[in-house]
């Protein structure tokens, strides 16, 4: 008759994006593992009511950090303010911030094209380049961060996007190799279309292949926890990139997606 | 990027309605979701379990609560818990049982959000002792129509306190709530089951047993006619003790069995539940419970069908309408003789059917229950035959001074209604407070004349 909680040795994990729509329930898994947790976000009006769920949920340390991800010495930082709200060296860390530019309409222009892929990319990129760091001493630590299956291949609907997920799939590739020799695990996160604020209001949200953020939240925790390299989530977006993937660039062009 | 209306019902899955809907994600969201042209009204909606059109105004706009679902704090001396709207039953009960505390009431599922159970005012098998959930609660924050968020208790802004709570959203949509949890010492309760052989017999062990018994409710056959009208399996239960478990079970508590999740994956072309299958299955049931004690888990007591993933669906494309009666003291008896018999006459069939005991009037103004008894049952939709049934019930439950629970209505009319809630005038006088261009309504308020049709 159990159906308490598995507990393990409790870590410490910074949440960048925490109030993002898949954090928010990874958050809450890992707070109910007795997990200490640092959630960073770019307004501290949202983050403290998030924080005090957490506090509610979870038995650990949860700790709120106003954080700008775009913003390079505060990414410098980050570990070190993380460590000083725990009271303990961070021993992982999972990168969930993210932006959904509007493709369908107009071209973006050059300011958009910029900012979007900064967004998907470029601040992703540095906060991994400062984890690495950190980490790269700590066996057992893990990396792990948020890209897309729009990564895998480009289309007309989300190629700026798309890019730089797939700027973020091949860091996230080297670093891999690069750490794996150390123990640090990282992962990389390839949802599809999730049900989330950021995707509210699109025709993708309601389609069938929609998964709910808790079922992603629960895919990646299973990752984390079982050190994997790369996750689809949910699975079947394994076998439908396999296969866009594998369709001839003379055919793919014509087709609309 | 205004997105399509989506066609919502109830748990019962009739009527159906067309609406806007938005799902927000905070406070702001909220606040935004509020502007613009709403057309019929704007009405928040949880987790959709009421059995009819209260959570969904065809032709305006639904605000879900799914992601307004945090907790903000939680008192382990007090037991007070601060959570938003949109958190359900379930959640608190997967956190807080293990810790040792339980909702101080609970309807028949457990997936049923703080938002939702506060404007229904729900009530559990408890109700005898303790009341309704209002009892329980201390204070509600309304986000109003001019989108400020209104903290109301009984001590501050009493009015609109009074009115949200059993006020179906009517006032402005619940964005967090303060409730009191109670201690449980174990997951289970001990319950004493009681077969009785007709109504009179059933109202009798209510009466002897009840104040003894933490929780009360009878399963009730609505296909047994003459004598043996108003037979029921009576259960009469309380939380059980730490130093009754076996020393195994002592050494987990609170854990419950996990269960098989049954689900009914999709909607057969006919309703399953017809009058044999139900006359076969109340035959059954009848037989197996006896006179014993037993020893069952939350889950299994509180929530039996919570174990079969839409259940609804059982009924059918049309769906069924959920009839919750409640009658005072001094009528029940006559008042439910009446009802069963013309329910029985008329051959609908009802699956589970429950007969409950009923404690204090809380001081909600559209409060359902009052010391008397409470029966509710299931009825398959049928065009034309539903409607006149209702009508008729409608009249018996009028005749003896009863009145009919707003969260199962899909079928009252407005007359109907005012009769039965003589403190609608109050209610009415706060909503336009709050509420002055009449902003909030569900396909129910304007259905009943709450608000303009």
């Amino acid at each position: 008759m159990s159906r308490t909680p598995k507990r393990d040795d409790p870590r410490n994990v910074i949440l960048v994006g925490a109030t993002s729509g898949i954090a928010r329930p990874l958050g809450r898994r890992l707070v109910a593992r007795g997990w200490n947790l640092v959630v960073t976000g770019r307004d501290a009006a949202r983050l403290a009511p998030l924080a005090d769920d957490l506090r509610v949920r979870g038995s650990g340390t949860v700790a709120t950090l106003v954080f700008d991800p775009s913003d390079g010495a505060a990414v410098a930082g980050l570990f070190g303010a993380a460590a000083a709200l725990l009271g303990a060296p961070p021993d992982g860390i999972i990168v969930c911030h993210g932006t959904l530019p509007d493709e369908s309409g107009a071209l973006l222009d050059v300011g958009q094209t910029r900012d979007a892929i900064d967004a998907g990319f470029t601040s992703a990129a540095m906060i991994l380049a400062a984890a690495a760091r950190a980490l790269e001493d700590r066996p057992g630590a893990f990396l792990a961060a948020i890209s897309s299956v729009a990564g895998d291949r480009g289309r007309q609907s989300n190629y700026t996007y798309g890019a730089a997920k797939a700027g973020l799939t091949a860091y996230l590739s080297g670093l891999r190799n690069r750490l794996h020799p150390r123990g640090v695990a990282v992962l990389t996160v390839k949802p599809g279309i999730v049900r989330t604020p950021m995707t509210e209001g699109l025709a993708a949200a309601r389609s069938p292949l929609a998964a709910d953020a808790d079922t992603v939240a629960r895919d990646i925790e299973r990752a984390i926890l079982r050190r994997r390299d790369v996750v689809y989530t949910p699975w079947f977006w394994w076998p439908v990139m396999t296969v866009i993937g594998a369709i001839p660039e003379a055919i793919f062009k014509r087709l609309k997606l | 990027m205004s997105p399509a209306p989506q066609t919502l019902s109830g748990w019962g899955r009739f009527p159906v309605g067309d609406s806007v809907v938005a799902t927000p994600a905070d406070r702001a969201g909220m606040a935004r979701a509020l502007g613009g042209d709403h057309g019929a009204g704007i009405i928040a909606r949880g987790l959709g379990r009421a059995y009819g059109d209260s959570a969904f105004v065809a032709g305006g706009t639904v605000v879900e609560t799914a992601r307004i679902d945090r907790f903000r704090g939680f008192d382990p001396q007090s037991g007070l818990l601060d959570v938003e709207a949109g958190v359900s039953f379930a959640e608190i009960i997967a956190l807080f049982l293990p810790r040792g505390w339980f909702l101080p009431t609970t309807p028949g599922t457990k997936y049923v959000t703080v938002g939702g159970a506060i404007a229904a005012d729900v009530h559990g098998k408890n109700h005898h002792r303790h009341g309704s959930i209002g009892m329980f609660v201390e204070r509600i924050d309304v986000m109003v129509a001019d989108g400020t968020v209104v903290r109301c208790s009984r001590g501050e802004n009493a009015d609109l306190f009074h009115a949200t709570l059993g006020g179906m959203g009517l006032t402005g949509m619940i964005m967090a709530a303060c409730f009191r949890l109670v201690r449980v010492e174990t997951s289970r309760v001990t319950v004493d089951y009681h077969r009785t052989a007709d109504l009179e017999e059933t109202l009798t062990v209510f009466e002897s047993g009840d104040a003894g018994s933490e929780h009360s409710v009878a399963w009730i056959d609505c296909m047994a006619s003459g004598r043996a009208m108003g037979r029921s399996v009576v259960m009469q239960g309380r939380n059980t003790l730490l130093g009754e478990l076996s020393p195994e079970a002592r050494r987990d508590p609170f854990g419950l069995p996990r269960k098989r999740v049954k689900s009914v994956p999709f909607t057969p072309p006919v309703g399953l539940l017809n009058s044999l299958s139900v006359r076969v299955f109340n035959e059954v049931f009848y037989a197996a419970h006896g006179n014993r004690r037993k020893v069952v888990d939350l889950d299994t007591f509180f929530y039996p069908l919570d174990s079969i993933r839409h259940w609804n669906r059982l009924y059918g494309p049309r769906g069924f309408i959920q009839y919750q009666a409640f009658f005072p003291r001094k009528s029940s008896l006559d008042g439910l003789r009446e009802l069963l018999s013309t329910i029985v006459a008329s051959g609908a069939a009802s699956f589970l059917a429950v007969l409950k005991s009923c404690g204090p009037a809380d001081d909600a103004m559209l409060s359902f229950l009052e010391p008397g008894h409470t029966l509710a049952l299931d009825i398959p939709y049928r065009r034309g035959v539903i409607e006149a049934l209702c009508g008729r019930l409608d009249r018996i439950l009028l005749e003896h001074g009863g009145r009919l629970y707003l969260a199962k209505d899909a079928l009252m009319d407005g007359t109907t209604f005012r009769a039965m809630y003589p403190r609608l005038d109050e209610f009415l006088a706060v909503k336009r407070r709050y509420d002055p261009v009449g902003l909030f309504a569900s396909s129910q308020s304007r259905r009943l004349g709450i608000t303009p049709a």
